[in-house]
């Protein structure tokens, strides 16, 4: 078990020279990127969750607010959950004025992330368009396209031919869902996100943040209405200040120090092709279903559906949505006839009741919550986790992310995109 | 893929149904205060392991039907009509159901 600042900084920084020296030199150089460290009996704050979130919030607690007395708890390996499972697209195409602001911050801190990390994480801004299949769509998303741009974020409306033009894989014509056209916002994208678990782990551990894997919260310590630190696998850990970034258990986590969450844990499927020859170059939604397409750097199309639509734990998925998925990507893309599924999987994560996510004090004192991130955590992982260490830092909401507070359920101020109501399954 | 016995239809496939959320929360009185109705529409024990849902089976018998499932390992244990009275998913064959007690309306949502 290496600890210590040696261990922290003997990565050294990564550049193009660094390379070519570790080329010439037998690729000795290199080291852990970050360092493996065990838990100490109190920190200044613990992070339950090194999911990208909780890494980022130490991160940034560390390089924005000076506090490195802190520790990043996982129970398994880092990078596993739901931050190596989504889609890895980005994009701040929201409707609601709060919420475009959040992940438009978030969007922005994506673009200058690479170099503050010293970490390729071969951000992509190849555009993300919505289709539109109705008329009733297109009034939908020009609407929303307005909105964006009264806010100074970039959005633009494509006729059929320029969507044709943007994705030649397109059937405009389809009988029953013929496209009408599209709705682009240039600045989305893809991230690799595996590389942003390790970009912000390493950049954590070399600010001084601890990053201890293998580490089970197993219960809250508490004294009377505070909570003071946590029981774990490894032993009692004392600390100021508790933060749990652990969405799609939010609710377990938050039982433990008796709280009851406006969430419910439903399942979201992935799915990657066969790596093939580059076919499209930018993120697709469709307009009549629920599905989203990429292709990544190695050639496998990226893509997803909608949630399986029932409570669930179970890290899986379910044929019926899988087969939905497939249907859709065939009235869009009939060409995708021939390219073979590889893999499939899925990622338990936190619906909460209006379909926005949480970032809040909570009625304990010393616990906050970073949850209900629904569909949308892995494009706010940045805003998610700078906010966080604002409030665990400033003990006061950040004014981007004060929306997101758990007292809107209670005064009404929820935050529906789709004007579902507080249905989890359905948003 | 679920496979959902009907106490009406018998086992069916759960794209014949349409899941209908969280049936252990029970409406507050109607001179509850506001902390009981928040509660009672926002707040979900969301348990990892049994969990009494409420399900329609919109694409049979359109009765709403209430089902006891685990939520890691999908296993469903009772399926009963929405009124109470326990339906044990095994000792059910379709064409011989039998008949909810009370009225047979369907309530809870």
């Amino acid at each position: 078990m290496s600890s210590g600042l040696s261990a922290r900084e003997s990565s050294g920084r990564y550049s193009g020279w660094r390379v070519l020296l570790e080329g010439l030199t037998g690729q000795r150089g290199w080291s852990r990127a970050w360092a493996k460290a065990a838990p100490r009996a109190r920190y200044r704050v613990v992070i339950v969750g090194g999911g990208g979130h909780g890494l980022a919030t130490a991160y940034y607690l560390a390089s924005e607010y000076g506090i490195r007395d802190v520790a990043v708890l996982e129970k398994g390996p880092i990078g596993l959950g739901n931050v190596g499972r989504n889609t890895t697209i980005i994009r701040s195409n929201y409707f609601l004025p709060d919420n475009i602001r959040f992940y438009e911050y978030s969007l922005k801190l994506w673009e200058g992330l690479e170099r503050k990390l010293n970490f390729n994480a071969m951000v992509s801004q190849r555009g993300a368009l919505n289709i539109f299949n109705t008329e009733g769509q297109r009034d939908l998303f020009t609407r929303r396209a307005n909105q964006m741009r009264l806010l100074g974020v970039d959005a633009e409306a494509l006729s059929r031919e320029q969507v044709k033009a943007l994705v030649p894989l397109i059937d405009l014509d389809n009988g029953r869902y013929p496209v009408l056209g599209g709705f682009l916002q240039p600045r989305g994208g893809t991230v690799r996100h595996d590389a942003v678990a390790w970009g912000y782990a390493r950049a954590a551990s070399r600010a001084g943040a601890d990053i201890i894997e293998h580490c089970e919260v197993t219960g809250m310590r508490r004294d009377a209405g505070r909570v003071t630190g946590v029981n774990t696998t490894r032993g009692p850990i004392e600390a100021d200040t508790v933060c749990l970034a652990v969405a799609g258990h939010s609710s377990q986590l938050a039982a433990m120090a008796g709280l009851t969450l406006p969430i419910e844990s439903h399942v979201l499927q992935a799915f990657v092709t066969e790596p093939i020859k580059p076919v499209l170059d930018v993120v697709v939604t469709y307009g009549a279903g629920h599905f989203y397409v990429s292709q990544s750097d190695k050639g496998g199309l990226v893509f997803g559906g909608g949630i399986d639509g029932y409570n669930t734990y179970g890290q899986r998925g379910t044929l019926p949505v899988a087969e939905d998925v497939a249907m859709e990507a065939m009235t869009l893309m009939p060409a995708l006839a021939r390219v073979k599924v590889l893999r499939q999987w899925g990622g338990v994560m936190d619906m909460s009741m209006d379909g926005s996510p949480i970032i809040s004090r909570t009625p304990l004192e010393g616990l906050v919550l970073n949850a209900g991130w629904c569909y949308g955590g892995f494009k706010a992982i940045p805003a998610g986790g700078m906010t966080t260490a604002h409030l665990i830092a400033c003990k006061a909401p950040h004014p981007l992310a004060a929306h997101l507070d758990l007292e809107r359920f209670a005064t009404g101020r929820t935050l529906d995109e789709r004007g579902i109501g507080p249905y989890p399954y359905a948003h | 893929m679920l496979r959902i016995r009907c106490p009406w239809c018998g086992e069916r496939d759960e794209i014949e149904y349409r899941y209908r959320g969280d049936a252990t929360r029970a409406r507050p009185a109607a001179d509850a205060a506001p902390a009981a109705y928040i509660a009672y529409v926002y707040e979900r024990d969301n348990p990892c392991g049994w969990h009494w849902e409420w399900w329609l089976h919109v694409g049979g018998c359109r009765r709403l039907l209430k089902i006891e499932r685990h939520t890691l390992t999908h296993e469903i244990r009772a399926v009963t009509a929405a009124v109470a009275v326990t339906v044990a998913p095994a000792a059910t064959t379709p064409g011989a159901a039998p008949e909810p007690n009370g009225s047979g309306r369907e309530s809870g949502l």
